[in-house]
């Protein structure tokens, strides 16, 4: 693969007895919308995980540009360049949404051990939120409480958060999950127009979405990448129907 | 009229901040010099409330070893005294040193619990230190130990006179209040707050949560060995009595009775603190069971204190204006 911007090699997680992620081998490449697909319980989730620095691997490494990112924090990762959006919403309630994507900003212009010039007056920072806002479709809903939202416009809101911080690649847990059908249609498009801009690596279950936008598309089992290759293959691909299906339908 | 602040409870704590700048007169007009006394403790109290406000209000981590900092910074004033070094300026950098120094280590270790264990941990480094002066033999050990003159500031307002000592205590309490609304208004409160509410979203954004609360911690505890440094010099007499975890319990109340993670509740919740204490003490010796039905009573029914009170009074009048 030619421009290969995150490479996971090996990684596995136990859960006591239980193994959550079992030698996962996965290439994503550069400025691709990458999916992952698979039955509940499969890994996907902890796999996402184990990318962004939240939970531990027991073996294996991650390599992202070309550095090895295995031990660092989820903050250096995310300074890298790595973000998650949540598969729960998590969004900073309380907080308006303008104030959400600001701290976003916030987190990709330096430290932030400032005690002093208060962050209101800073134009600079409000006029990258607001153009990350508007990318997403909220630049008129700034103003109110993040808590106050439908859910899908905080669903919205988590993707202006990673805009903002210009992140190279974005791990996204179930972005549709819980909208409706007009809410999920926009976020596919907003996803759309991300692509080749950033990389994403897409867990999710509504397969209309996947389908229309993945470039890739790699199928778990049991903590297990069966499959890895281009959405047609993919569904004329016999094991993946036998994963799905059960082995009495093959 | 412009200069005139726009909401009730911006009013009230105007006027608020101008009656306490007057006490002293209004005290000597009326001839109740004990009034004086009264509110210098209370103001005392308030700075250290204001501090703990900063990390349990703002930060979200419910500290119950803040009175540690109160004795760390009286007895810096109470320590040099008893070698006749009554320089003031050797006593308040004393204070904010090791303040900082104890927070930059117990705060290292606690930070890495959350919650309860965090409440734990931190009045068990407060009790480390009641214990660490029980046993200075040296320095009075139980019995305390005698201020006999005051921190001198030699070309500064004396701190000799109850008035003079009065208008210390009134401009730390008011450069402390302003230095937190501006910490809390740039880029570091942001994230102490963000934190506070969702931390895990606070480290995906890149944020190394840990630092940014520790350099609370030690900000917060600087601010209060200010006000140990002032009750060292009020009372003129330190014992470890001053560090007791249930003073650090009473910090907390006070910080719940004016209003949590807002700027003046802190400082309308230890003068309500501090004035029922001692009106209910006047009327019956039984004083600690009506204060503690009374907190019993806020803590359920009165969500957001004093403070959140006056801005009911805010939005009732913004909806009629």
């Amino acid at each position: 693969m030619a421009d290969c911007l995150l490479k996971i090699i090996g990684l596995t997680r136990h859960f006591g007895g239980i193994v959550a992620t079992d030698n996962v081998n996965l290439s994503i490449e550069q400025g691709l919308i990458h999916a992952i697909i698979g039955p509940n319980g499969a890994g996907k989730t902890t796999l996402i995980s184990q990318l962004c620095g939240q939970l531990k691997s027991d073996s294996g490494d991650i390599e992202f540009d070309g550095h090895s990112i295995v031990n660092d924090s989820t903050a250096s990762r995310a300074r890298r360049g790595l973000a998650r959006s949540f598969q729960i919403t998590s969004v900073i309630m309380p907080l308006t949404l303008l104030e959400n994507v600001m701290l976003a900003v916030q987190g990709n212009s330096g430290h932030s051990f400032r005690f002093w010039s208060p962050v209101r007056h800073d134009r600079v920072m409000e006029a990258a939120a607001m153009s990350s806002l508007a990318g997403v479709g909220l630049a008129e809903r700034a103003g109110h409480i993040a808590a106050n939202v439908s859910h899908g416009e905080q669903r919205q809101l988590e993707v202006a958060m990673a805009l903002a911080m210009k992140q190279r690649m974005l791990l996204l847990d179930e972005p549709m999950a819980g909208m409706g059908k007009e809410e999920g249609a926009m976020m596919v498009d907003i996803l759309d127009r991300l692509r080749g801009d950033i990389t994403i690596l897409l867990v999710e279950h509504d397969m209309d979405a996947v389908f229309s936008l993945a470039d890739r598309l790699s199928v778990m089992v049991n903590g297990h990448v069966i499959a890895t290759d281009t959405v047609e293959k993919i569904r004329a691909n016999h094991e993946v129907q036998k994963a799905y299906l059960g082995d009495s339908h093959a | 009229m412009k200069w005139l602040p726009a909401t009730i409870s911006g009013r009230i704590y105007a006027s608020l901040l101008l009656m306490l700048a007057c006490a002293p007169f209004i005290f000597e007009w009326v001839h109740q010099p004990f009034y004086l006394d009264l509110l210098s403790r209370a103001l005392i109290l308030a700075i250290a409330a204001v501090s703990l406000n900063l990390i349990l209000g703002f930060g979200g981590m419910i500290s119950l070893g803040h009175a540690a900092y109160i004795g760390i910074g009286a007895y810096c004033v109470g320590i040099p005294s008893y070698y006749d070094y009554y320089d003031g300026w050797l006593h308040l950098a004393l204070a904010l040193s090791v303040s900082a120094s104890f927070a930059l280590l117990t705060g290292a270790i606690s930070l890495r619990t959350k919650g309860v264990y965090f409440i734990m941990i931190t009045m068990a480094f407060s009790q480390m230190v009641y214990f660490i002066f029980l046993s200075l033999e040296e320095y009075g050990a139980d019995d305390g130990l005698v201020i006999y003159s005051r921190s001198e500031f030699p070309g500064w307002l004396s701190m000799d006179s109850s008035s003079g000592l009065y208008y210390w205590i009134f401009a730390v309490l008011l450069l402390s209040l302003f230095f937190t609304h501006r910490l809390v208004h740039a880029r570091f409160g942001r994230v102490i707050v963000g934190a506070r509410h969702n931390e895990q979203r606070m480290q995906a954004l890149g944020f190394n949560t840990y630092r940014y609360r520790l350099a609370c911690y030690v900000i917060s505890a600087m601010i209060c060995s200010l006000a140990g440094m002032l009750l060292g010099n009020f009372t003129g007499f330190i014992s470890p009595d001053m560090i007791g975890w249930a003073r650090s319990g009473e910090l907390i109340f006070m910080v719940i009775i004016g209003g949590v993670a807002t700027l003046f509740g802190p400082l309308v919740g230890t003068i309500a603190f501090v004035l029922l204490e001692e009106f209910l003490s006047a009327i019956t010796v039984y004083w600690h069971l009506i204060f503690g039905v009374m907190l019993v009573a806020l803590v359920l029914f009165g969500k957001g204190g004093i403070h959140g009170w006056m801005s009911m009074l805010d939005r009732r009048s913004a909806d009629n204006g």
